[in-house]
């Protein structure tokens, strides 16, 4: 691990973080090393948002330092692929909600964590809900919201799902703007999540890894 | 004896202006938002209340009288914006029929409606700016905009004038100056329908809640010009850039809110915080980004006489300590999600407080359930005057029982 590329990523200094990794490139440092040290950097930041050190702008920063690393290493790991995923998330925002910023952010960060991440957009009918469950099979399934109308879309989601008979085999969680743990109790989830680490600690929970 | 509309008005304005002064009024003043509530309680869609300003009318109007609460919220600012934004071809917002179902609440669609390599000709000149890169974007029907000379560059005959004026022969700036025509119709037909009903408030005992609007220059920044992500990475990127952009928009925000309140002649004006919040920014960030600017925004409308009522989205309880900085009883803070009761105890001799039944509690909640917090509310935020009772966010969803209990019970239980 380079010490160096940990701490300047986690500490969200871009500049130096993009000059390092060009230069580790340039000498020969194998670009899995480095993608694996962008990892360790984001588990870092995680961990200071979780302790209240860092806030969303950090995280959106963060997430830009890790774009910009992946799009110089990328191209060089051809064929090594990703790595074995540790299980499968699905997200999407409920029908009639078009907010996306903190859904983005969830989807970013439990990919980050090395789950497989479906991310169905905004404004997701419940049939799509339905039907890409039944294909993508995922063992979570994230559904946000920011406005109070949200609360009957994710409610009708969760019985559709019931009526699917796909309840069993998922564990659901919700979060964005208006929820909370009333909310959770009327659309029959299992959990409701504060924030993006929230969720990621959620799907550990659920699915290992 | 029943009381005169004018008794009444001036009963609740006080109930207001004592709380507003940290008094103890007659009683807790009780306010709701009552946003696209209305419409649903009266049977009309979303949708038709943002295209038919008589229904928008009526059905807002019904609400009032039977809910009753102490103040007013001039609907024709907030809704029947369906034609208007239509001749506009308005793309920052989708709202019922347009873009959304006649049911769904409109939302605001965010984007970088300004480059990051515009901060130096936003800061040069503002409104060049805006009329020939942020109008062209944001107005559909305004995209001829782009073509505008600079209009600080037409001086006199000799400068400007002879070349000046022909892009307003081009078929582009022909369509939108016809365009901004109708809409000019649109504007105006909005703006007699909320003189006539501020007249009808006022005639019925109700005080509007805020004659004049503004924002942080902060959030005008990040939510219209640069969105959310462009405005969170500047605080990295560009720090000076956004500091001098705060402090350009600044006076903008000032104006803005003097003019208004003029017209209406009612001296709140409400003031919604969005990027400011607890986990939109840390500590630091908001004092060095954010607070400044609305603090001297806030002192300088607390100088013209008015009273600033920002509404803090979502949970500012880390924020608490640092907005104290104002002014004594001379201005609201309503809020939505902050711990009220560490409101009180920090707050409590600086501003009135205004909130916050939540909106989750009005919707699924029973009637007992909101008189508990409400209970709860009145006995502690409320003690020693200083407080209005009000839901946290608009109400759209709620229950009918639940709003009248929030209602009534804070008129019985709330009295001093």
């Amino acid at each position: 691990m380079n010490e160096k590329l940990v701490q300047l990523m986690a500490d969200l200094d871009e500049e130096n973080t993009i000059a390092l990794v060009k230069e580790l490139i340039e000498k020969g440092a194998n670009p899995m090393d480095i993608l694996d040290d962008a990892r360790s950097a984001m588990e870092i930041v995680g961990k200071r948002f979780e302790t209240g050190e860092y806030f969303i702008p950090d995280l959106m920063m963060a997430g830009e330092i890790l774009r910009s690393i992946s799009d110089i290493v990328k191209p060089l790991l051809e064929g090594e692929g990703g790595g074995v995923k540790k299980g499968k998330v699905l997200i999407g925002t409920v029908a009639g909600d078009i907010h996306d910023i903190g859904k983005d952010i969830v989807t970013f960060m439990v990919d980050v964590a090395g789950y497989e991440v479906l991310d169905l957009g905004i404004d997701v009918p419940v049939e799509t809900f339905v039907e890409k469950i039944r294909e993508f099979k995922p063992q979570v399934v994230g559904l946000s919201g920011f406005l109070t109308l949200a609360f009957d879309s994710m409610k009708q989601t969760v019985e559709a799902l019931e009526k699917a008979g796909l309840r069993d085999s998922i564990k659901i969680m919700i979060g964005g703007g208006q929820m909370d743990d009333e909310v959770r109790k009327y659309v029959k989830a299992d959990a409701y999540g504060k924030d993006a680490i929230a969720a990621v600690n959620l799907c550990r929970q659920w699915i290992g890894g | 004896m029943a009381k005169s509309p004018e008794e009444l008005y001036r009963e609740r304005e006080k109930r207001v202006l004592d709380a507003i002064a940290l008094k103890k009024p007659d009683r807790v003043p009780v306010f709701t938002k009552f946003g696209f509530f209305a419409a649903k309680y009266s049977n009309m869609t979303m949708e038709e209340v943002m295209y038919d300003p008589e229904k928008l009318w009526k059905c807002h109007w019904k609400t009032m009288i039977e809910f009753e609460p102490d103040m007013d919220r001039n609907p024709f600012a907030l809704m029947y914006l369906g034609p208007l934004l239509e001749a506009l071809d308005y793309k920052q917002l989708k709202w019922p029929g347009h873009g959304l179902g006649p049911n769904v609440s409109y939302q605001f669609v965010e984007g970088e409606y300004m480059k990051a390599d515009e901060y130096d000709m936003f800061l040069s000149d503002p409104t060049d700016f805006m009329l020939r890169r942020y109008w062209p974007r944001i107005f559909g029907a305004l995209k001829g905009f782009e073509k505008l000379p600079i209009i600080r560059n037409i001086i006199t005959y000799s400068m400007g004038t002879p070349f000046g004026f022909a892009p307003f022969s081009t078929p582009e700036l022909i369509d939108a100056l016809d365009a901004l025509k109708k809409a000019g119709e649109k504007s105006a037909e909005i703006a007699k329908y909320a003189r006539s009903y501020t007249e009808k408030a006022k005639e019925a005992g109700f005080p509007l809640q805020s004659g004049g609007f503004s924002q942080a220059p902060f959030d005008t920044l990040g939510d219209y010009f640069r969105g959310m992500k462009g405005s969170m990475l500047d605080m990295y990127r560009r720090p000076d850039k956004v500091i001098a952009a705060c402090e350009k928009i600044l006076p903008m925000m000032i104006e803005m809110a003097v003019n208004a309140t003029k017209v209406s002649g009612n001296p709140r004006v409400f003031i919604p915080i969005h990027k400011g919040l607890d986990g939109f920014m840390s500590l630091d960030q908001f004092k060095k980004f954010y607070w400044p600017t609305l603090r001297e925004l806030m002192v300088a409308l607390i100088n013209e006489g008015l009273v600033p009522c920002p509404l803090w989205e979502g949970d500012c309880t880390s924020r608490l300590e640092t907005i104290k900085d104002i002014p004594p009883g001379k201005a609201i803070y309503a809020f939505e999600g902050t711990d009220m009761f560490k409101a009180k105890k920090i707050l409590g001799d600086t501003v009135c407080l205004q909130g916050n039944v939540p909106g989750s509690l009005l919707s699924t909640g029973t009637p007992e359930d909101v008189k508990a917090y409400c209970k709860k509310l009145i006995d502690i935020v409320g003690e020693g005057g200083g407080f209005i009772m009000d839901s946290a966010t608009s109400l759209e969803d709620a229950r009918p029982e639940n709003v009248k209990a929030m209602v009534e019970f804070t008129k019985e239980y709330g009295v001093y």
